[in-house]
């Protein structure tokens, strides 16, 4: 019996560098911004983004045919890029900005990411992204992403299954309500949320074997995408301070208290 | 202007003939000649590192944090390792830090070793001495001295899963380590060993251990032979010690009881066994130095954030001159071991000469790490005393950086020998 055509997959994980989850935010004297002088490393949601095409390699072995990272950022984002080799993937790209530019809104990376798309031989079947990055919090370039390449969507996922072969995907995604089961066909793209999985830690034979892997460096011109920014920040400030809370005895206490408070209860 | 364009061209004529009169060696000519052999490397700063080193650094500081971390009071209260720690450090790829890619390891720098054993301090200086010993010890032992044969068999086992231990204290013999009483005898293809062995780290654990063992006596230190062994062979792990600090490490007593070795597991030949003791240990006090360099950070790191949140006199402490300018102090003399510790470990990597280097930085890196991790408990107070917070934890684990591997004594010794052959 002669073997069918194997089916194989091509997967694009978009990757940020973001101030580090750990690092004390501080906002600048002119309220414009904050302090970026801080450790950064790659956004957590990506993270899980690469780990989980890593773990599909796994699992369908050369039917993942690559895994390729891209990042849109200064010089110093080719550090993720590699971190993100490192865990696995294959190949990287670089749309690199001057260190001077100013930070990239969602429709621009959206533009960029479709042009890097476009630029694919084999074309991408699947994007698997974080739903956001924790830096702006926009959480919309996934969802402009698939818009702009009339692609399905699965944001939020906590469980991706695929069928290689049928190009289908059944996603878990995490909703108010509970969970909810999404069926779609390739090529699509898929937000990741907290629980998909845990990401590994680079190992050092992995981190050295990174060194060895292509990264390919473009700019915004070669892609022809215009990165400027429309919205422009006001005024940034930080979060009010917590004031101290109080502990009551019992409920008619905190009945009491909402009461004094102003609050009324909603008729049934 | 004429005049003297004249005059430079009547000096030049003068030096050109003097040159020729001397026919060899003016000082201007051979001072252009040392120019010439200057390096075009860029000098760089101490604390420069590669990328990749800079990327295993985050990557071992995070998995100390998230895997380590929650496990050391636990680990440090029932004195014992968990399993589960020494396999991790295994998939991460700790445990061949230099070993070549082809032996199963990550075909790293010696640097990248320091930097591994300096994040794991800072959260257990119990893992970070099990990662230190296998690696800077027992690796290096077989990547520096093993025949192709050796390494071939050994390395890939120690990379993948088998823990080494390195086997040359005595119950009488520490820091004169070559007064060591255990006798090799051969018998036919084999060698007999009887003897004991004191204050083993890693010996309740590892599976592959370098003993050094006396093959001729009448010899003196000459007769010193290193043979590899596995357990299996009959090695008798005897009393394992209750410690003040790095309580997860192990330490115990082995006895060699008519333990037959092949002789194909001598490493580096008859005799040499002293020769690579010294120079092993050498490259481990660097390793020690990287220890108590992590150690000394990771008390600071615990220690002073309490400082600025725990208030007293309507203020935070840590912004008190007084405690301030403690935490100042203690920042310059990390800062002062980081240094000492990084340049023994270019050294090394750029092949030249480093004992002085490595005495000094173990030396002055483990008393930093007792005086910090000493000062730490203060700056926290009564939480600081409390073994629930992990910092009194770091000074006692500090204790041992002033013993193990060359005593401070011994090293002031290496170091003042090379004062007295400068000058005396």
């Amino acid at each position: 019996m002669r073997p069918t055509a194997a089916r194989l997959l091509n997967i694009l994980v978009p990757v940020k560098r973001t101030v580090d989850y750990a690092v004390k935010i501080r906002v600048n004297p002119d309220q414009k911004g904050i302090d970026l002088n801080v450790k950064h490393s790659m956004n957590p949601f990506d993270e899980i983004a690469v780990e989980e095409a890593v773990r599909l390699r796994e699992r369908f072995k050369d039917k993942v045919k690559s895994i390729k990272v891209v990042t849109i950022g200064p010089p110093k984002a080719s550090d993720t890029l590699r971190t993100a080799l490192a865990m696995g993937a294959d190949s990287g790209i670089h749309v690199e900005l001057e260190d001077s530019a100013p930070a990239p809104e969602p429709l621009g990376v959206a533009k960029a990411l479709r042009a890097v798309i476009a630029r694919e031989k084999e074309g991408v079947d699947l994007v698997i992204m974080g739903k956001q990055a924790i830096d702006g919090d926009a959480g919309q370039t996934g969802q402009m992403l698939a818009g702009l390449m009339d692609w399905a969507q699965a944001t939020f996922a906590s469980k991706v299954e695929l069928d290689v072969d049928k190009k289908e995907a059944r996603v878990t995604r995490e909703i108010d309500g509970g969970l909810e089961e999404l069926r779609c066909r390739l090529p699509m793209v898929v937000t990741t949320d907290l629980r998909l999985n845990e990401p590994r830690y680079a190992s050092l034979p992995n981190i050295m074997k990174a060194r060895k892997k292509p990264v390919e460096k473009v700019s915004p011109a070669d892609l022809q995408v215009d990165l400027t920014p429309r919205l422009e920040t006001l005024k940034v400030t930080e979060p009010p301070k917590r004031q101290g809370g109080a502990k009551v005895a019992n409920v008619d206490e905190l009945i009491a208290k909402l009461k004094e408070a102003g609050i009324k209860p909603v008729a049934p | 202007m004429l005049q003297a364009l004249r005059l430079v061209r009547r000096a030049s004529t003068f030096r050109t003939a003097n040159i020729a009169s001397k026919n060899t060696r003016s000082p201007a000519r051979s001072f252009a000649r040392s120019c010439v052999a200057y390096s075009d490397a860029h000098p760089t700063s101490l604390d420069a590192f590669t990328d990749e080193e800079q990327m295993l650094r985050e990557s071992v500081a995070r998995f100390a944090q998230d895997v380590i971390a929650p496990k050391v009071r636990e680990m440090d209260e029932a004195e014992m390792m968990d399993p589960e720690i020494i396999k991790a450090l295994y998939e991460q790829g700790l445990m061949g830090i230099e070993t070549s890619a082809e032996h199963g390891g990550a075909e790293s720098s010696f640097t990248s070793a320091i930097i591994a054993i300096e994040e794991l301090a800072k959260v257990d200086p119990s893992v970070s001495v099990m990662c230190d010993v296998h690696n800077t010890l027992v690796n290096t032992v077989l990547r520096t001295y093993g025949t192709k044969e050796q390494q071939d068999k050994w390395l890939p086992l120690l990379s993948e899963s088998k823990l080494g231990s390195f086997c040359l204290s005595e119950p009488a013999s520490g820091s004169d380590a070559f007064a060591l009483q255990t006798r090799a005898v051969k018998d036919g293809n084999d060698w007999i060993l009887n003897g004991s062995k004191m204050w083993i780290t890693n010996s309740y654990e590892a599976d592959v251990f370098l003993i050094f063992a006396n093959v001729d006596p009448s010899k003196g230190y000459k007769g010193i032979t290193c043979f590899i062994a596995t357990k299996d062979m009959g090695i008798k792990i005897a009393k394992k010690e209750q410690k003040l600090g790095i309580r997860a490490s192990s330490t115990c007593s082995l006895s060699l009881d008519d333990l037959r070795v092949p002789a194909e597991n001598i490493i580096g030949g008859e005799g040499k066994g002293y020769k690579i003791a010294i120079e092993i240990l050498n490259e481990g006090r660097i390793g020690i130095a990287a220890q108590m360099l992590g150690l000394a950070q990771g008390a600071f790191a615990k220690a002073v954030p309490y400082t600025f949140e725990r208030k007293q006199f309507g203020q935070a402490v840590g912004s008190f001159q007084g405690l301030s300018f403690q935490q100042a102090r203690a920042a310059c003399e990390i800062e002062a071991a980081r240094l000492l510790t990084y340049n023994a470990a270019r050294r090394k990597e750029e092949g030249k000469s480093f004992a002085r280097e490595a005495a000094m930085a173990k030396f002055v890196a483990s008393e930093v790490a007792q005086k910090v991790s000493g000062a730490a408990i203060e700056w926290a107070g009564g939480v600081g005393f409390t073994r629930e917070t992990g910092i009194e934890k770091y000074w006692r684990d500090s204790k041992i950086g002033a013993i193990y591997e060359g005593t401070s004594n011994i090293q002031l010794q290496t170091i003042a020998k090379f004062i007295q052959k400068q000058y005396s």
